[in-house]
This record gives C-alpha cells, sequence and structure tokens, in this order.
C-alpha cells in the first residue's frame, strides 16, 4: 500500500493538546476510506461479511481524523468538530490559507506541509 | 487546482482569503492593506497628535505583539513622530505571566522599544497567585481586571505617556457587543464600541485594531515570524466569554462579515435616556446613593489613592481592603461588604495603594533601555 509523508506544525498554543510537541512528521496510507476511517476494517466474519470499503485519495478531512485519533493526546472537542477543525483554527497547506486550497478536499501530495494554528489564546 | 493569483497585484501566488472581503491576496499585498487599513484606522479616528508619548499595553500575546511591530512600523513609515513604549503588568501568575514576560522582554530587543513592567505585587503587595490562594478560582478574575486596569493607568502615568495603546481586536470588541447585550449592560455596550476613551484625567486608550480581524492578525504574525506566547491563562478562564466567542466564530465560519456587522450594530444602538437612568440607579448601591452622588459632586478621585473613581473609594481599593481583612468578598457582594461594615471601620495600619499623581509630563521611573 502507498503511503504518503507530510510534516505538521502546530501554532498559537494548540500543541498543547499534542502532548506539547510542535511539530510532527508522519505517513499516512495514500487511499483511504470515504468515511475517514483511520483504524483498519475488523476481519470479515460469518455474521458480518466484509462490505466493500468505498475509497478516496488522502485529502486534509482525512487527515484531521488520523490526527485526533493518533496524536491528539486530549480535549478532542477543542481541535475537530463537525468533521472539521473547530472554528478558530487556521489552517494553512504549504504556507497559503487553505480556504484557497479547498479546505478539508485538497489531496495531500509526498512532502506536504500542513499548519495548524489556534486563534482562540489570550492576546 | 492550478494557483490563483492576487486579486491585487496580479503577478504573485495568491497566500490567503481575506474574511473581511473574501480577495484573494498574496503575502506583500497582505502585509500592506493589513498596515494601510490600521494606518487608516489611526488617521481618520486622529488617534495620535505629533510628538504623542504612546504605550503599547504588551502582554507577549499575538495581539499586543503585531500591534507592537505595526505601531513601530506606521510611524516610522508615515513620520507618525510618536515616541513609542512597552508596558506590561506582571500579575504574579506562575507558569504563565512569567513566560509571557520574555516574550516582551525579547519584543524589547526586537523592536528597540523601551519596556517598563509593573508588578501587582509592588503595587498592591499581592501577587495574582497569592489572591487567588485567600478567594479560590471563582471571583479571581474580578480582582485581575480592576487591579490591571488601575496599573495600566499607573504604568502608564510613570512613563509619563499620553496614549495607551491595546491590542483588541475586531472579534474581541465584537465578542463584547454580544456579552454587553446578554447581560443586559446597556451602559457599556455604548462604551464598548468606541475606539478611544478617555476619563476626566486618565490617559486616552485606544484601540488601533478595532478593525482588524483576528484571523488577519494571527496570519501576519505567521508570516512575518513574529515571536509570540500563547497559553490560556492557569486561572479559570472566562467561561461566559468563552461561549460568547465560541458562538461568533461559529458565525464567522458561516458568514466572515459577522464581525464586522456587529460591531456595527454595537456602535448603532442609540439607548433611550430613561432606559440610561434605570441602568445608572440599578448599579448604584441604594445605601450609599446620596453619599456616592454627593462625593461624584465633591471630587472624582478615590478617597484613599487619588485614582479617578465615582465612589468614595476606588474599586481597586475596596478589593486590597478585603485582601487585608481577610474578607475578599467584601468588594463583590453585598453580603460580603455588610459583613466588612459589621466588622468595624477600616484599620489604620492597613496596606494602601500608593497615591495616584496624573500624569505631569515627566517621567517618574526609569525606564528600562537598551544597553
Amino acid at each position: 500500500m502507498s503511503t504518503i509523508s507530510l510534516k505538521i506544525e502546530f501554532g498559537g498554543g494548540l500543541e498543547l493538546l499534542f502532548a506539547n510537541q510542535r511539530s510532527y512528521s508522519l505517513s499516512i496510507p495514500a487511499i483511504v476510506p470515504t468515511n475517514n476511517r483511520t483504524t483498519p476494517t475488523p476481519p470479515p466474519t460469518p455474521d458480518q461479511p466484509q462490505e466493500p470499503v468505498e475509497t478516496k485519495p488522502a485529502d486534509v478531512t482525512y487527515l484531521i481524523h488520523h490526527m485526533r485519533d493518533h496524536l491528539l493526546k486530549e480535549r478532542e472537542e477543542l481541535f475537530i468538530e463537525d468533521d472539521t477543525v473547530r472554528p478558530g483554527i487556521l489552517v494553512l497547506i504549504n504556507d497559503v490559507d487553505w480556504e484557497l486550497e479547498g479546505e478539508g478536499e485538497y489531496v495531500l501530495k509526498d512532502g506536504d506541509e500542513v499548519v495548524f494554528i489556534s486563534t482562540l489564546h489570550g492576546g | 487546482m492550478a494557483p490563483r493569483t492576487c486579486a491585487l497585484c496580479s503577478t504573485a501566488k495568491a497566500m490567503l482569503k481575506r474574511p473581511k472581503t473574501g480577495q484573494q491576496i498574496c503575502r506583500e499585498c497582505f502585509f500592506y492593506v493589513f498596515e494601510t487599513e490600521v494606518h487608516n484606522t489611526i488617521t481618520q479616528s486622529k488617534l495620535f497628535r505629533l510628538g504623542d508619548r504612546v504605550a503599547i499595553g504588551a502582554s507577549g500575546g499575538k495581539d499586543s505583539t503585531v500591534l507592537a511591530y505595526v505601531m513601530k512600523t506606521l510611524n516610522e513609515r508615515h513620520n507618525y513622530g510618536l515616541d513609542l513604549f512597552l508596558l506590561s503588568i506582571d500579575e504574579g501568575i506562575t507558569g504563565y505571566r512569567d513566560d509571557s514576560l520574555e516574550t516582551v522582554k525579547r519584543n524589547q530587543q526586537q523592536y528597540d522599544m523601551p519596556l517598563k513592567i509593573l508588578s501587582y505585587d509592588e503595587l498592591y503587595g499581592w501577587t495574582m497567585d497569592a489572591i487567588v490562594e485567600q478567594v479560590g478560582r471563582k471571583n479571581n478574575c474580578t480582582f485581575c481586571g480592576v487591579f490591571r486596569r488601575q496599573a495600566l493607568d499607573r504604568g502608564a502615568a510613570m512613563l509619563a505617556v499620553d496614549h495607551i495603546v491595546t491590542g483588541h481586536n475586531a472579534d474581541d470588541i465584537a465578542e463584547t457587543v454580544l456579552m454587553n447585550i446578554m447581560r443586559g449592560d446597556i451602559a457599556r455596550l455604548g462604551r464598548c464600541t468606541s475606539i478611544c476613551t478617555q476619563g476626566e484625567d486618565t490617559i486616552r486608550r485606544s484601540k488601533p485594531f478595532k478593525y482588524a480581524y483576528e484571523k488577519e492578525i494571527v496570519m501576519y504574525a505567521y508570516f512575518k515570524k513574529l515571536d509570540y506566547f500563547s497559553t490560556e491563562c492557569i486561572y479559570s478562564p472566562d467561561a461566559y466569554r468563552g461561549h460568547a466567542r465560541a458562538f461568533l466564530k461559529d458565525l464567522e465560519a458561516a458568514r466572515p462579515s459577522a464581525i464586522i456587522d456587529i460591531i456595527h450594530s454595537g456602535e448603532a444602538f442609540e439607548v433611550r435616556e430613561d432606559v440610561k437612568a434605570t441602568q445608572r440607579v440599578q448599579r448604584k448601591d441604594p445605601f450609599s446613593l446620596c453619599w456616592n452622588d454627593w462625593f461624584m459632586c465633591l471630587s472624582e478621585t478615590c478617597q484613599r489613592c487619588g485614582y479617578m473613581s465615582s465612589n468614595e473609594l476606588c474599586k481597586a481599593c475596596t478589593l486590597l481592603e478585603g485582601l487585608e481583612r481577610g474578607m475578599a468578598n467584601s468588594g463583590i457582594t453585598d453580603r460580603g461588604r455588610k459583613k466588612m461594615e459589621a466588622d468595624g471601620p477600616t484599620p489604620n495600619n492597613l496596606r494602601t495603594i500608593p497615591f495616584y499623581n496624573p500624569p505631569s509630563g515627566n517621567p517618574a521611573v526609569t525606564i528600562e533601555t537598551l544597553a
């Protein structure tokens, strides 16, 4: 199965939810389930035969779910809401505002850098 | 997707979408429009006069760090002729303010501006850590808010500045409008949107970022790689404000103009005189109403410390007396106040706040400057 390597970074205090580590390098599958499930589907049993899993190329929405399931250490509600980042968190993909890149639908490429910055902390 | 080009210069690659206008612009054009809008806010509101001494209220957080950088840039670019200072209040919160003050000290070097740090401890004899130890986490924000406001004015008086600017942004102001509506605080509703406020002899305070979106401030800090500190205060985040903030961010996600629209609503409210009048009576303490009015006629300063006050004692002196006498609630609830009054008169040896001398022109302190 092919994978893509990514670098993610946190700013504005968001790193506090991620073990206070500001930067992570990670690999995710290039093709992922459309329902953004990040753990393997349980093996088929006689009662529950394996249903065909719909797939899509890995996008930022999948990455957000992956981060929630594998990197986030606490208070998930401060990071994710309705299958996307909580309002008030800015996302940049290769230093470009993700609003210009299709937000969660942006299809990730090998070597992409994604930055998440919280704006919710005091000024 | 093919990269879009900037809507303003039509050459460089667009890097962000402006929440205010929806325009897709490049990094350099973003810096230029962001700074120019702040400049326009400053000139249209005539915030400064040539030669003004201006203190930037600096917490080390994103807003005040960007404000210090932009004020310095605009002062040089447009020849405002301002003397700029950084003024920080050290509330005495271990693990929070001590770290953020390190950021301010770095800003002092990076921006080459004199810095004055004034602590609650030297002014009131109490750090927030000690206050929380006595009052618990419930009302500590009241103490911190009252003490900070007065500390900023006193710090500004020590620097002999004419003006304090703070990093309050459009999101903060919209949030305050919502909170004042939700609390029925009509008196504050009118005041909270004004860009500049000034009491009788207080130093002017203004908010050059009144129309600057938080998203743009954070993007500006990110693209400029500015050094700021971001951690929530460790003592009781203001839950009510937190809800207002989350609600506002939801509105913004649905329609980015919501923030400016709410500020506009706040500005446009006009409160009937008879409604304002009831507010005043409600806010006064009925037992000492006559005294209050009498003192207001006599003078508008605190009888104990000389700070501006519409009562015999300013709020900070009231709170401090409660702390000193081990009855911290006396400054917060009616019941607490009555309990302290029943306990007897103010002891003579009570710790008080040094007498406030309004700005006279010459700095009263040695300002830390770069070697």
